[in-house]
């Protein structure tokens, strides 16, 4: 759809770790998840960054979109409830490292 | 005080969720029309949610979504261009001035 | 903040509605036909729309597996018109309860679900639902017990999530439309769940 190509770096299952980074500008990695290792759960796709888009840019080249799943319990430190129990968020992967 | 946007508060404390629904009226509904409309247009939601992100947090937490909302589609126009301050300023004295 | 009554003056947001009509209007950006027409769409997308994907994937099990698949192409083959909307099905099974929220703003599954209401948008909503779930649920009624996994989903970016909440007992044989009508919205949100009929 788009012209030009980035390469999807990681794979359902794999581990990741959220940049622990606090830019300025339109963000749609939450703040209460930077820094935080979770799982890829899915790549939902490619699409264009909302950061440049927010700034009345085109957003291109495309960016990966994948879903990321966070334990809760290591989410939160406080947090009551089931041991399996889970976030998960759409990340884009210039926000992502490898864990 | 600026790393984390007021937007952006996922986990932070918060009191009960009280229940509340509202029929939306239909100034209301036609914010959402002229959003879709001008979205065709190319006025990407995210220079809106930018935009929203960008209240003052008392104005932030005292507009409802609506008035959030139209504010921003404002602003966007005007940073694209599309309206001018001056043009804001004289229609809204007009119709102000007819009732 | 509440509406405003029509025999009230115009706040400043309202007057600030019209007053963008106007101009982009002159400006021949948009008609009033056009606003209308967005109104009327606007208008017949009820969370009735959700129910019905919803009761389809409980009769039709390859239905559920497509929607469970990709959200967005189910709907269109149900004759669905979802433009745009890329949407993420996500299903309630005994040993796993799933939630949406937006805690950035209020993403949601608008094409399918309507207009989110307004607890849906509340800083409340919003700031607990992520940390402390089975709180915010019991506040709606639903307690999930102990045993049960709670999936959590935050919809950051491009995707829309819709629950799809378990089918109750005693509906067997039920026709689609008798099974959609028992579908709230709020199951499809996750705040709530499927009951099972009252007997008659």
């Amino acid at each position: 759809m788009w012209s030009s190509v980035v390469e999807v770096k990681y794979k359902v299952g794999e581990k990741v770790k959220v940049m622990k980074a606090y830019p300025l500008g339109h963000v749609r990695t939450p703040f209460y998840i930077r820094g935080h290792v979770g799982t890829i759960e899915r790549l939902c796709g490619s699409f264009p960054n909302p950061e440049e888009l927010a700034q009345m840019r085109d957003g291109l080249p495309a960016q990966p979109l994948y879903r990321v799943r966070f334990l809760q319990n290591e989410v939160w430190p406080d947090y009551r409830g089931g041991p399996a129990d889970v976030v998960e968020i759409e990340i884009f992967q210039h926000w992502l490292e490898k864990a | 005080m600026i790393e984390r946007g007021h937007h952006d508060m996922g986990g932070l404390p918060a009191g009960k969720v009280e229940p509340t629904e509202h029929d939306y009226a239909e100034w209301e509904r036609r914010v959402d029309a002229m959003s879709m409309l001008m979205g065709a247009q190319g006025v990407t939601v995210d220079e809106r949610r930018k935009n929203i992100e960008m209240l003052p947090p008392e104005a932030y937490d005292r507009m409802s979504y609506y008035e959030r909302w139209v504010v921003s589609l404002a602003q966007a126009l005007i940073q694209r261009g599309i309206l001018t301050t001056a043009e804001l300023a004289r229609k809204m004295s007009d119709v102000e001035q007819r009732g | 903040m509440s509406d405003r009554g029509k025999y009230r003056p115009l706040s400043y947001f309202q007057l600030m509605e019209v007053t963008l009509r106007e101009l982009l209007v002159e400006k021949g950006l948009i008609t009033e036909e056009q606003v209308n027409a967005t109104l009327e769409d606007m208008r017949r997308r009820t969370p009735e729309r959700g129910a019905r994907v919803v009761a389809r994937a409980w009769v039709d099990e390859g239905f559920r597996k497509r929607l469970l698949e990709n959200g967005s192409k189910a709907c269109e083959a149900l004759g669905l018109d979802v433009p745009a909307l890329k949407l993420v099905v996500v299903e309630n099974t005994p040993q796993v309860h799933n939630v949406i929220v937006c805690t950035l703003c209020s993403c949601y599954p608008r094409m399918l679900l309507g207009i989110p209401p307004d607890w849906y948008k509340s800083r409340n909503y919003r700031s607990r639902m992520v940390r402390e779930p089975r709180r915010v649920l019991a506040e709606f009624g639903l307690e999930i017990p102990e045993k049960m996994t709670i999936r959590v989903h935050d919809s950051t970016a491009d995707m829309r999530y819709m629950v799809l909440p378990m089918r109750p007992p005693g509906t067997e044989g039920w026709s689609e439309e008798r099974l959609a009508a028992l579908v709230s919205r709020n199951a499809m949100i996750g705040v709530a769940v499927v009951q099972r009929p009252a007997t008659s």
